[in-house]
């Protein structure tokens, strides 16, 4: 057995030495050469340019939330590269390793890269993406002008992204968990896992999970407090009914989950044992946790995107949104729901038949909610006049995937199904089929629909048409094999297969990520092109789609203040009740509006946060001692800022105002 | 509807904006959203409570609490916490009443009941560990250590916070910002002596009796 043999720790550099460095792996090497070439280049071209300043000013300090939901949705885009890497490069290994052939990847590296692309597209894409749609277009909806609070805003994303920074060094500094994405222990526990890779992750996720927690009260609080004088809560937007119930959850599960890892991390650091297979410990108990997090982490993604589509639908049908109020009562079941099939993820672990029906039949149950919002939507196309632009034509996409997702989930919910089932690729073809059917599906609907009002010009049709067919078709192309291999009884994570007759199925799951690849590229494509013709698919009018919320009554780009004057809401789509109704934009009167002054105090937390984790993570305890003192102090630093707000002058309202009528008029003319 | 608007009603139906508007002065949520991140901590506290509930009993051959636990301690203990909470209400009186100094003197008596507390619970860890007792014995104690631990080091913080805000008040007095953080951290005070309670409790005195 494994010897715990004390090493001796260098006091300036921990356990870090060069060895730590993988220079013996030339994949890593290769992308370490790539990643620095880009990182200069970039810095290079941010000072010759003269940036710095104009970042730092305008993005880095910001406290604009719309900025921040920008910079979450690059950060979001940023990390689905990374994660598609690693996506593609087990498609690749397990089309490889059959007979004699053992792929191109070693142990070793095969399961860092499952867990990485575990870790990455959950807490480093869905989320940012999904705390991003929801952090620019909440406070639109509801008629406000920024979040509840706004520095608190800027924190969490520059958290976020220090807990990302933190994964991407594990790629080149030391190695990153090999436990698969929930590190079970006592696989996770010092004693299987004695290297940095499990740190990484801890800390990586409890760095993040701050940012996470934080903005989940945030806009709890700006969806309670913040909603323009009329808006009741049953005329609130569908998109800003699911983000209240998903920050509902975020707050009532994240917590849970900083709970878990730090008993997880005690076990590792002090010897505690909580999870450990003697003295007492549990390692059920830590499944259990883990996923009382997990289950409503699910949710959490998805239904923000069930907004989107509600949105989207009621948008591009020209029709008020079928079933309203039921739409809102089965988000707040599901909701309610997601607490209490944790379970199921489980049903191997042996809690008898009694309590794997009870968590089987509430899984089951959650489907009726689901459906019904499924036929909301239907009957909000029935009789529509539908315009298939892109985002629309993502919501059909979503609609045919995701109720086949559903179904293999009900499967799944039945617990001597499950016995046959747990842990094999069904299970991993299931929860692609949900997570990237309804979530990203859900994602690129929002982008595509948002993105005129964010930058003030369309996105290009055809790339973004070859982008949907290309994902959409590489979706199906990538895992329905894996649904047939699961069947088959073929399980998760494994590197090497000795049966050949099963090549071919991941040979065509290949082929599908060869798809999306495409799709993805093509994604990016789209970006440029749209740059490009910027000119040509200008949006003049703030309301490109004929659209029926607040968001479309201002500018595209909105203005920094959102709304010269606050609206008053009578109608639950509240801009479709202006326009039908006859609403005159106000073109004088204006004055001047206080708003949150910007402050790089986020920032600073963020960098001594990533220095601590980082510290923390390879035994560097004078670094971990002073960084920690760095936040605390510079924490009590910055409560000692009382100015925090400042008046937009009546001439920057003026000019923005004047600008915006120059832009509908030429419009009409 | 299905009566008959009157004109001022109609007139209102046909307001799209407030055309008169006072600023919004931030902090209006404060209150609410510090409440939430309280009900959030509140919930890691219900991680530990659940631990110490499943693995409290797994004492792996090692002390158990009728070994270790002594409740007159734990009884001056809870006292001191107690009366800090109280102190804390007799500040929050006076800054309503805007008596700057009697609320610092508040301020400083709640803090040093604050301390009293941690520094009995130190000397009970302290003994603990002393005997052998420590957070790698067993599970019972690690699951121990930790949630007291926990809610210790919220006092801790709790007291920093206090200082900071006694630094403010007297830079500053009982303005809107320091009269609202002095809200806040009523609400966080008053919360660890709840969950004090529970630890009281669930910990220590039904562990007496398992």
């Amino acid at each position: 057995m494994m010897q715990a043999e004390a090493p001796v720790l260098d006091p300036i550099f921990g356990r870090l030495s060069l060895a730590a460095l993988p220079l013996h792996e030339p994949i890593l090497v290769a992308t370490f050469v790539a990643v620095a070439i880009g990182g200069i280049a970039l810095l290079a071209g941010v000072t010759r340019y003269q940036l710095w300043g104009y970042l730092w000013r305008e993005w880095i300090t910001t406290i604009d939330h719309k900025r921040i939901g920008i910079m979450y949705m690059i950060l979001g885009i940023i990390m689905l590269l990374r994660g598609f890497a690693d996506a593609v490069m087990m498609r690749l290994q397990q089309m490889m390793a059959f007979g004699g052939s053992e792929g191109y990847l070693n142990a070793h590296h095969y399961d860092q890269i499952f867990t990485a692309h575990g870790v990455i597209m959950i807490f480093f894409v869905a989320m940012p993406l999904v705390t991003g749609l929801m952090n620019y277009i909440v406070p639109l909806q509801i008629g406000a002008r920024d979040v509840a609070f706004p520095f608190l805003n800027n924190f969490s994303f520059w958290m976020t992204t220090a807990g990302a920074i933190l994964v991407m060094f594990s790629l080149f500094v030391g190695e990153f968990a090999r436990t698969g994405w929930l590190a079970y222990p006592p696989l996770s526990g010092i004693q299987y896992s004695p290297d940095v890779g499990v740190d990484y992750y801890i800390w990586a996720l409890q760095i993040a999970g701050v940012g996470t927690l934080l903005s989940g009260v945030n806009l709890l609080a700006t969806i309670i407090k913040m909603r323009a004088p009329g808006m009741t809560l049953m005329k609130m937007p569908v998109f800003t009914w699911t983000s209240l119930c998903t920050n509902v959850l975020i707050v009532a599960a994240f917590p849970v989950l900083t709970a878990v890892l730090v008993l997880l991390s005690l076990d590792r650091y002090v010897g505690t044992n909580f999870f450990t297979n003697d003295f007492g410990g549990n390692p059920m108990m830590y499944v259990n946790l883990i996923w009382i997090w997990g289950h409503p982490e699910v949710y959490i993604l998805i239904l923000p995107l069930f907004g989107v589509y509600s949105e989207v639908t009621s948008t591009f049908c020209g029709k008020k949104l079928f079933g309203y109020s039921s739409m809102v009562y089965a988000t707040v079941v599901i909701t309610i729901l997601s607490y209490i099939v944790w379970l199921h993820h489980f049903f191997t672990m042996g809690s008898g038949a009694s309590v794997n029906s009870f968590f089987g039949i509430t899984t089951m149950i959650i489907s009726i909610p689901t459906g019904a919002k499924i036929f909301n939507w239907l009957f909000t196309m029935y009789r529509g006049r539908i315009r298939f632009e892109l985002p629309m034509m993502w919501t059909v996409a979503f609609m045919l995937t995701f109720v086949i997702g559903g179904m293999t989930g009900v499967l799944l919910a039945v617990p001597p199904a499950d016995f046959v089932l747990h842990n094999s690729l069904f299970l991993i073809a299931h929860f692609h089929n949900v997570i990237i059917g309804g979530v990203l599906f859900g994602l690129f609907a929002g982008i595509n629909y948002w993105f005129p009002k964010a930058f003030g010009f369309k996105l290009d049709k055809f790339w973004g048409t070859v982008s949907f067919w290309f994902w959409v078709i590489g979706f199906w192309v990538a895992f329905t094999p894996l649904y047939v291999l699961g069947l088959m009884g073929v399980t998760r994570r494994l590197r090497y297969f000795e049966d050949p007759s099963l090549q071919i199925w991941f040979q065509i799951a290949a082929v599908g990520a060869g798809l999306i690849a495409i799709g993805i590229g093509a994604m990016l494509v789209q970006f440029y092109v749209s740059f490009r013709k910027r000119k040509e698919l200008l949006d003049t009018t703030g309301d490109p789609w004929d659209g029926r919320t607040l968001e479309w009554s201002t500018s595209s780009p909105p203005p920094a203040y959102n709304f010269a004057f606050t609206p008053i809401i009578h109608d639950g789509d509240a801009w479709w009740d202006m326009k039908q109704r006859g609403y005159q934009r106000p073109l004088g009167g204006f004055r001047a509006i206080l708003m949150p002054a910007n402050t790089g105090a986020g920032f600073v937390l963020a960098v001594l946060s990533t220095a601590f984790g980082f510290a923390m993570v390879w035994y560097m305890w004078w670094l971990a001692i002073a960084s920690f003192i760095g936040i605390v102090g510079f924490t009590i630093y910055h409560t000692f800022n009382y100015k925090r707000e400042f008046h937009l002058p009546l001439e920057y309202v003026v000019r923005a105002e004047e600008e915006r009528t120059r832009m509908l008029a030429t419009v009409r003319s | 509807m299905g009566h008959a608007l009157t004109t001022e009603q109609a007139a209102a139906r046909t307001l799209f904006y407030q055309a008169d508007e006072h600023d919004h002065e931030a902090g209006g949520s404060t209150l609410l959203g510090f409440w939430i991140y309280l009900m959030s901590d509140c919930l890691v506290f219900a991680v530990l409570f659940a631990t110490y509930g499943v693995v409290g009993g797994n004492y792996a051959a090692g002390p158990g609490p009728k070994d270790l636990f002594d409740l007159s301690l734990v009884a001056l203990n809870t006292t001191m916490l107690l009366l800090s909470s109280m102190t804390y209400g007799f500040a929050m009186l006076s800054s309503y009443r805007n008596k700057v100094a009697a609320t610092q003197a508040w301020l400083v008596v709640t803090g040093l009941f604050g301390a009293a507390f941690l520094a009995i619970e130190l000397y009970e860890f302290a003994h603990m560990i002393h005997e052998g007792a420590t957070p790698q014995r067993s599970a019972f104690l690690s699951a121990f250590f930790t949630l007291v631990g926990t809610h210790g080091l919220h006092v801790t913080f709790g007291i920093v916070w206090l200082i900071t805000l006694l630094v403010q008040i007297g830079k500053h007095g009982l303005n809107r910002a320091n009269a609202r953080r002095l809200a806040c951290l009523s609400l966080f005070w008053h919360f660890l002596d709840v969950i004090w309670i529970g630890v009281f409790t669930f910990v220590y005195l039904m562990g007496m009796l398992r």
